[in-house]
């Protein structure tokens, strides 16, 4: 069992003894907000701007459902669902990285972001060949309502993926350096709350332009 | 459940729930059977979302502010998703 998780108020009084140093949420509330309180700000900010966004396709498309049906069809279902496992798992690998660094396990930490960063660079990967393909077969922005917003909201999440990923790599080596630990793990928080808002993106953004119809 | 398994059992239905998804396209289910094909992606995608933000996130025991902040998001996106595709039915 891991011996200090602030964040696990699960665990009842009995088999959760005190740590002997004092945590951020050892005060009055139980209730605690992962990270820094700027960084959720921030995400607030991004998932606003995608809201607008989603919102802008779902009801362009519902006035020609016609066209975006027919466009719909030459996206790659495969493509779109294994980039769905890929930010999930890697979602999954920066939480147990986190899980790590809070029982000092700092090699355990590293091994588990490099390992979120592989996914990472695993979905940039199929991405790249599925504009690649989409890019051969001439289509651009400008081909229709629908591949514009294909093209312009999968890039826009694509940045996102680029700028989480120099997150990732930046948390990796101050975790390498050994930065953070069971006192210091805030920074690690907030760029882990910034990736999973990339993956939470993601899940809406899949089924939206890949599988609905 | 602690965190640690409460993750773990996140990241399990998270695959389940994307190779569900992902058949509905794959089978047709989401051309024979659209409608039905599309309420049942979008439930899927709010159970996807909350498992992101409850378990991954770490939400489920922060401020109510901030759990209603970032779910009341979802919720709101995706009912409009729903209400946009509803009204191109017609």
């Amino acid at each position: 069992m891991s011996t200090a998780s602030p964040a696990s108020p699960a665990s009842g009084p009995v088999n959760a003894p005190q740590p002997a140093f004092p945590t951020e949420d050892s005060g009055a509330s139980r209730r605690r907000l992962p990270g820094d309180l700027a960084v959720w700000f921030f995400i607030l900010a991004e998932l606003l701007a995608f809201a607008v966004f989603f919102l802008s396709y779902a009801f362009a498309r519902a006035r020609d459902v016609a066209l975006f049906n027919a466009s719909q069809l030459t996206l790659d279902l495969n493509a779109g669902a294994i980039n769905t496992l890929l930010l999930v798992t890697s979602s999954w690998f920066v939480v147990r990285a986190i899980q790590a660094v809070k029982r000092d396990d700092k090699a355990g930490g590293v091994r588990w972001l490099a390992a979120a960063m592989l996914g990472g660079f695993g979905f940039l990967v199929v991405k790249v060949f599925e504009y690649a393909a989409k890019f051969d077969a001439g289509i651009t922005l400008s081909t229709n309502t629908f591949y514009m917003f294909y093209i312009s909201l999968t890039f826009f999440h694509f940045m996102h993926v680029i700028l989480g990923l120099v997150i990732l790599g930046v948390l990796l080596a101050n975790t390498w350096r050994g930065a953070y630990g069971r006192d210091a793990y805030h920074v690690l928080e907030s760029g882990g709350a910034y990736w999973h808002m990339v993956d939470l993106l993601w899940i809406i953004l899949f089924p939206l332009v890949y599988v609905m119809r | 459940m602690s965190y640690y398994t409460a993750a773990n059992r996140a990241w399990i239905l998270l695959l389940l729930a994307t190779g569900l998804t992902w058949w509905l396209g794959e089978s047709g289910m989401a051309e024979s059977a659209s409608v039905p094909a599309a309420f049942l992606m979008l439930g899927l995608a709010l159970v996807k979302g909350v498992l992101v933000i409850y378990d991954f996130m770490e939400l489920r025991h922060a401020p109510r502010m901030w759990k209603l902040l970032i779910v009341g998001w979802l919720a709101f996106v995706l009912s409009m998703i729903a209400l946009a595709y509803w009204t191109g039915l017609r």
